[in-house]
């Protein structure tokens, strides 16, 4: 498997720890990541919902630059680590197949740039490369800290499982949980997981956002975790920021670090913190496995 | 048969003939008419007990008679109230085709489709797509051929053919 | 267009009949100008218009016609020949001429009710009915031949519905075979514990019933056992029926449970498929204490004799009738029926197919046919609802419509859950006291006494909430919540969301057909609906006869039903066999196929076509010929015959040929 790298724009700004520890650790696994030349907006943000077709051109337009530069490579895949440009490309993706006269339309808009689109890039989540093409026995192979005693409170959050359920359930995600579980962490059993974050409302409507915020990291102290795991920068940020805010208007104390997946595996793995971001954090994470007592039995890859 | 129907300007409609079979698809017919879906008036049915009872020479005698085009319907693989009538049907028609090919008839003129005697939305979705289809491809002009021009064309074909290995 | 010509009744005379079918077909068919073309076509002599011609005085019309000689051969054009095609062949009878001089154009189903522009509605109807006139010409007169009919009669599935159809029938004098696929019959009825809206205890309604079959006369019984071929047709099928092996002698056994008792397994620990896995088993076990037949069975699965070989069998030496034989096989019954009732019911909706309703997940979600078995005083818990760990629950919420009602699982609506959950709800606040929740779409109480049920629930204090519930989980917001299952709920009569923190979740699951609804469907040759269940011929007047003659539906497996519908429904399908029987005979459609020895070559391709071996090839005159008596005329092998020696009565090829032209070539 090949894989190009779009990191759109949230990684390059506020999630700039997402790109960081996503680099480091597929360079840490030796997966070549090769970034898309010439990349544009994703077509997530405000076009999906005021203008579909121009979404769907500025997202086909990613599509074809991958298609073209991808070569005649048969096997490759596009990695999206931002959950929004991964269901925006993935969306694209499927109405380009399904309804002819989006993807006549679409045909005409790349034309007009010199550009075409055979279908052929496979739009794929770092989770599930992780998970399913390197395989949570090969990843466990490359930790060097084992994250023994950790409890994590694996959070997904709404876009990377629905609409579209490409490589795990709508429901019930387990991706994340199995590479917790390789890196040597718990996970805790919660009905949140894939709950809305508050997405852009936190920005907008701020009581309604922030309220749907608290309402997962509060579920995720109760139920004893010490870290929540995101896969998406918005859910990263939602959740990091405004915890003194939820604090002072919910009169609940609330403090718990929520970091990238990708950021734990680099941990576990032993690369620097530096290289992974982890100075970005505002809720610092601490980890000395030598304090904790390891409690409780769960099944631990080896 | 006049040919105003036949004129190649946009009012084409075309003429279907559809042989129905009469446990799955004649009843999915009688229920789309029962649940009042509308769909395009160019098929005429003709009852059969079951699609196995198709002879090709039907399908050729109805483009024949000027049809554009003929559908045949009939129960779902393993459905077939006798049994296994349907899956003659599928091979007999599997080899019309390339006949019809042969003839210079556009394959899609025919067309095959399974359904069942619940699938009312069904017959009317064939019918709209194939009455959609034959608008396209315009009416189906068969010309009487005379021997002089068979044996000029196999001429021409033996010239062609000549200094080809085979 | 060649000119054809009547071989067997001089020049045809053909009467058309165009029917107005009130407005039906007149509201979108000129029937005026159909008439006016009619008489335009060959051979036609009369063409006449009528509001409703299947009346009786629209069929004398035609009588009247035939009788004064005007006319020979009749066309109408009404609605489908599904519907009415019988009717006008007796019409044609009456009048004094061979019921098969008659053919229908559909132009009300196929025309009328599906065609938007009047004009090409019209054009239609003239087609079809030119194709009819056409066709009309070239019938010939036919026979139907009669078959005498096998009075006995077979029920497929023994629960409230086949229980009380075997009655029925074996009460009038008539041989049933009543065959179940369970160790016992009672089917869902029997795992309940009351019935509404009259709260009568179901086992005291059922059981009477049950024990009757078992010693009825003319009831054969064969539980456990399952149905493997069906042939034959209406009046004279021949059935396969597949009796598993108990591994326990039905006849020798007296239900005295010695057997189960000695097992070496002292404690059951397998799961009970009578009591949903709410309680165990041992691996010889009676489902429940009014089983009929009140036999013992082995279940091999679980068996340490059938799994290893080494036991001690201690059952064998506790009976004292020996009655337990390991070496049972599996045997195969042939019997030969004239009618067939299918009840073969329904199964529960599979409630973790909606993950937000933490069935599966969180110990107390319960699916409603659970709670009935926790409910019933027979069941694993006496009667007690308890909650997973023994507690008693202080609130309940019930869901309704769980896989019922949503374009996400099934649309339609499973009619019997709302006055299931609202019993339930009164048992449950009856036998523990707790607050009980009912989220509920709409409550559809339309039986009789229904609505009255439900008003007696609101005075006894049942909350109820107008809502269809996001989620169940078990994420707090506040300390009340804590260790609860949270209902979240739009509470669409005050506009908020709600969260109702209960201890026992109820789910009021949908009902689906049977999971073995699609093999027995292809076994009797019978239709299903879009969702599985077995179709009826008419959706109105015959809702309980199928397409196939002699089988009829009772109960669940047609859709949805409680048991008072079941039970009418039965009756009915007792009533259409026995009608059946008691006729005597039956008369096959003519539409058999026949050689014309003239052109027979001998190639013997139609031999190998035929699924029901009617075609036999003799070797003395090279020659094959079709017997008229096994052949059902589908025609497969006359559109395969080289020679065209093959035809088929009613559709030969210079019908079908005819009726290609007619369509065609008049409009």
């Amino acid at each position: 498997m090949n894989y190009l790298y779009f990191p759109g724009c949230s990684l390059k700004g506020t999630g700039r720890a997402y790109e960081d520890s996503i680099l480091s650790v597929f360079k840490g696994l030796q997966l070549p990541l090769e970034e898309l030349d010439d990349w544009n907006c994703c077509g997530a943000t405000s076009y999906m919902a005021i203008s579909e077709m121009k979404a769907f051109a500025l997202s086909a337009r990613n599509l074809a630059l991958a298609e073209k530069q991808a070569h005649s490579r048969e096997n490759f895949g596009l990695v999206t680590p931002c959950a929004a440009c991964y269901l925006v490309l993935v969306k694209t993706q499927k109405y380009l197949q399904e309804f002819p006269d989006i993807g006549d339309k679409i045909k005409t808009a790349l034309k007009s740039a010199n550009l075409e689109y055979g279908g052929k890039v496979r739009v794929r989540h770092p989770l599930d490369v992780l998970a399913n093409d390197f395989g949570t026995e090969k990843l466990a192979s490359f930790v060097k800290k084992p994250l023994k005693g950790l409890k994590v409170a694996c959070y997904y959050g709404c876009q990377i499982v629905r609409p579209y359920a490409e490589f795990d359930d709508q429901h019930n995600p387990t991706t994340m949980n199995r590479i917790m579980h390789a890196l040597g962490a718990r996970t805790i059993d919660w009905a949140l997981k894939t709950r809305c974050c508050g997405g852009s409302l936190t920005g907008t409507i701020q009581e309604v956002g922030m309220r749907l915020s608290y309402i997962l990291l509060r579920e995720a102290s109760r139920l004893g975790a010490d870290v929540v795991a995101t896969a998406c920068p918005l859910c990263q940020f939602n959740l990091e920021c405004y915890q003194k805010q939820m604090s002072r208007e919910f009169e609940d104390a609330i403090s718990i670090p929520v970091v990238y997946f990708s950021q734990l595996v680099g941990f576990a793995m032993g690369l620097p913190a530096k290289e992974l971001g982890m100075q970005r954090l505002f809720v610092p994470f601490k980890f000395n496995p030598a304090a904790e007592s390891v409690k409780g039995g769960i099944h631990v890859h080896s | 048969m006049s040919d105003i129907n036949k004129s190649d300007n946009g009012n084409f409609e075309p003429r279907i003939v559809a042989f129905f079979c009469n446990w799955c698809t004649y009843t999915a017919a009688d229920l789309a008419g029962t649940a009042r879906m509308t769909y395009a008036p160019n098929a005429r049915v003709v009852r059969v007990m079951c699609s196995g009872r198709l002879d090709p020479q039907f399908i050729l005698m109805a483009l024949r008679e000027g049809a554009d085009g003929v559908l045949i319907g009939g129960c779902h693989p393993g459905d077939c109230h006798y049994q296994e009538g349907n899956y003659k049907t599928l091979r007999r028609f599997t080899l019309l085709k390339r006949l019809l090919l042969d003839m210079g008839i556009e394959d899609k003129r025919v067309r095959m489709e399974w359904i069942a005697a619940s699938e009312g939305d069904r017959v009317q979705r064939v019918m709209n797509e194939m009455t959609e289809q034959l608008k396209k491809l315009g009416p189906l002009h068969l010309e009487p051929v005379s021997i002089d021009t068979i044996h000029k064309k196999v001429e021409e074909s033996v010239a062609q053919a000549e200094g080809v290995k085979i | 267009m060649s000119t054809p010509e009547n071989k067997t009744n001089g020049t045809p005379r053909i009467g058309v009949y165009v029917c107005h079918c009130g407005i039906n077909i007149a509201a979108k068919v000129n029937v005026a100008e159909c008439v006016e073309f009619a008489r335009s076509l060959p051979y036609v002599t009369v063409a006449r218009e009528y509001k409703f011609i299947c009346s009786d005085p629209g069929q004398e019309l035609i009588q009247q016609d035939i009788r004064d000689g005007k006319i020979d051969r009749v066309v109408v054009a009404s609605c489908s020949p599904l519907m009415h095609e019988a009717t006008f062949r007796k019409a044609t009878l009456a009048g004094g001429q061979n019921p098969f001089f008659f053919q229908m154009a559909n132009i009300r189903e196929h025309v009328s009710w599906v065609t938007f522009d009047k004009e090409m509605a019209t054009l239609k109807a003239k087609a079809l009915i030119a194709g009819a006139v056409m066709r009309v010409a070239r019938h010939k007169p036919l026979e139907k031949t009669r078959v005498p009919v096998n009075p006995d009669v077979l029920i497929v599935g023994g629960g409230i519905a086949g229980i009380h159809a075997a009655l029925t029938i074996a009460d009038s004098g008539k041989k049933v075979y009543l065959v179940e696929k369970e160790p016992t019959i009672g089917g869902h009825m029997a795992k309940f514990d009351k019935t509404f809206p009259t709260l009568d205890c179901a086992a005291c309604i059922l059981t009477p019933k049950m024990s009757a079959v078992r010693s009825h006369p003319n009831i054969i019984l064969w539980s456990y056992s399952e149905v493997s071929q069906v042939d034959g047709y209406v009046g004279n099928f021949k059935v396969k029926v597949r009796r598993k092996p108990r591994y326990v002698d039905e006849e020798l056994c007296v239900g005295c449970y010695e057997c189960i008792e000695k097992c070496i397994f002292k404690k059951a620990k397998f799961e009970d498929e009578f009591n949903i896995g709410l309680s165990q088993r041992k691996p010889i076990y009676i489902p429940f204490p009014q089983a009929t037949p009140l036999v013992a069975l082995i279940d091999p699965e679980t068996c340490t004799e059938f799994r290893t070989g080494k036991c001690k069998k201690t059952c064998v030496d506790a009976c004292e009738r020996k009655a337990i034989d390991f070496q049972q096989k599996e045997e195969i019954k042939e019997i030969d029926v004239g009618a067939i009732i299918l009840a073969t019911g329904f199964k529960i909706f599979d409630a973790t197919r909606i993950p937000r309703y933490g069935y599966g997940k969180y110990p107390n979600v319960f699916t409603s046919l659970e709670i009935e078995r926790l409910v019933n005083a027979s069941g694993p818990t006496g009667g007690e609802v308890r909650l997973k760990d023994g507690g008693k629950p202080n609130s309940v919420g019930i869901i309704h419509c769980v896989g019922s009602r949503d374009i996400n699982t099934n649309r339609y609506c499973s009619r019997l859950c709302c006055m299931a959950s609202l019993k339930l709800a009164h048992l449950i606040k009856e036998r523990t006291g707790a607050e009980v929740y009912n989220f509920y779409i709409d409550i559809r109480a339309a039986g009789k006494g229904y609505e009255e049920f439900y008003d007696k629930l609101l005075k006894e204090g049942v909350h109820f909430i107008r809502g269809r519930v996001a989620e169940v989980s078990d994420w707090t917001m506040t300390a009340d919540e804590e260790g609860k299952l949270v209902i979240r709920a739009e509470d669409t009569l005050i506009g908020v969301v709600r969260r109702i923190p209960v201890d026992m979740v109820v789910l009021a699951v949908g009902l689906e057909p049977s999971a073995d609804a699609d093999n027995i469907r292809r076994m009797f040759n019978i239709s299903c609906s879009y969702e599985g269940w077995f179709l009826e011929r008419h959706p109105k007047l015959a809702p309980v006869s199928t397409f196939t003659d002699g089988i009829s539906l009772a109960g669940a497996c047609q859709g949805p039903k409680d048991i008072p519908d079941s039970v009418a429904q039965a009756g009915a399908a007792a009533a259409e066999a026995l009608a059946l029987i008691d006729k005597g005979f039956v008369e096959l459609e003519p539409n058999t196929a026949f050689v014309q020895d003239e052109f027979c070559s001998g190639c013997c391709t139609c031999v190998a076509l035929c699924p029901y071996s009617a075609i036999s090839f003799s070797a003395d005159n090279n020659r094959a010929s079709v017997n008229g008596a096994l052949c059902k005329g589908c025609g497969t092998c006359v559109a395969a015959c080289p020679s065209g020696a093959l035809q088929q009565n009613l559709f030969t090829d210079e019908q079908i040929f005819e009726e290609i032209r007619g369509v065609m070539n008049y409009v």
